[in-house]
């Protein structure tokens, strides 16, 4: 496969034209995956053992905290793509996927208080990894607000490159706070590649179904939200231009 | 047919509902913008044309 024809996607009409044929497609993936794999977790999977019915708070908990992490790594490989080859889409994408990964933050935030609550007996605790999510979190509201703050759409784009290198430190540390700290309440990953770690079979392959749909669910959104981004800069130029001439 | 959730009913339901809220004002915003901004540059470039 030769990457350089990758650069080709680098030009904003190039990439409009391939993702006008793509998004269809991926979106229908991403409602069917989603679909089929929170009714099999909901409807189809039995109670744990030990966490009762709240098992089932998995199927949203464990792939919206994955795409929490990896949408900020993949801010981050757009970023130093803008700061090295100063690809305008590259940037766009990386503005384009952080609300993504805003809401991700939250659903994981949030799903996890609510099963902490009756497993934990608490709805939120200081504890590494939900500390370290949280900071995540509002990385992602200040490299928001960064992008709005600014109307220089270069400048903002270097800026906030620059926000999501410091802040890709916490995305790396909400993965492996576990594992650095042997303290706090939040268990290991439910999914490793050790047999032993992981989750029972039963529970597993509705969870990859359910992870395979916010996978895609977030490809057909950052490709949708990063069309929007490059029509709405054109229209800024073009405005700019106007008002000059 | 609802499965039976036991005492632990409202924490499932609850992170269902909020969850499923979230993901689809993400993507009616996402979907809304993208409309909006589409007929609005249509609008400059037919402006622009006629300007010349």
């Amino acid at each position: 496969m030769n990457l350089n024809a990758l650069w080709a996607y680098a030009n904003p009409k190039k990439f409009i034209q391939t993702t006008e044929k793509v998004l269809p497609w991926v979106s229908v993936l991403a409602v069917v995956s989603l679909i089929v794999g929170l009714v099999w977790g909901f409807f189809f999977t039995p109670d744990d053992y030990r966490q009762g019915s709240t098992v089932k708070i998995i199927y949203l908990h464990v792939p919206s905290a994955l795409m929490a992490i990896n949408v900020w790594l993949m801010m981050l490989v757009t970023s130093l793509i803008w700061i090295v080859r100063r690809h305008h889409v590259s940037a766009l994408a990386a503005r384009a996927a952080a609300p993504i990964g805003a809401v991700m933050t939250v659903i994981a935030l949030a799903t996890g208080a609510i099963w902490g609550q009756p497993m934990w007996g608490t709805w939120w605790a200081w504890d590494p990894r939900l500390t370290s999510f949280l900071i995540l979190f509002l990385f992602y509201l200040g490299y928001m607000a960064l992008w709005e703050a600014i109307d220089n759409d270069d400048t903002a784009a270097d800026l906030t490159s620059i926000l999501c290198l410091v802040g890709s430190v916490f995305a790396l540390l909400s993965r492996y706070a576990v594992n650095f700290w042997n303290q706090g309440l939040h268990q290991g990953a439910s999914l490793s590649l050790d047999k032993e770690e992981n989750v029972a079979d039963v529970f597993w392959y509705p969870l990859l179904v359910c992870i395979a749909g916010f996978v895609l669910l977030f490809i057909a959104l950052v490709l949708l939200r990063t069309r929007t981004e490059i029509r709405a800069r054109r229209m800024r130029a073009l405005l700019a231009r106007e008002r000059m001439g | 047919m609802m499965p039976d959730l036991g005492k632990y009913a409202d924490a499932v339901l609850s992170s269902y509902a909020v969850s499923l809220v979230l993901l689809m004002v993400l993507v009616w915003l996402s979907v809304r913008r993208s409309k909006r901004i589409k007929a609005q540059l249509q609008d400059i470039e037919m402006k622009v044309k006629r300007n010349g």
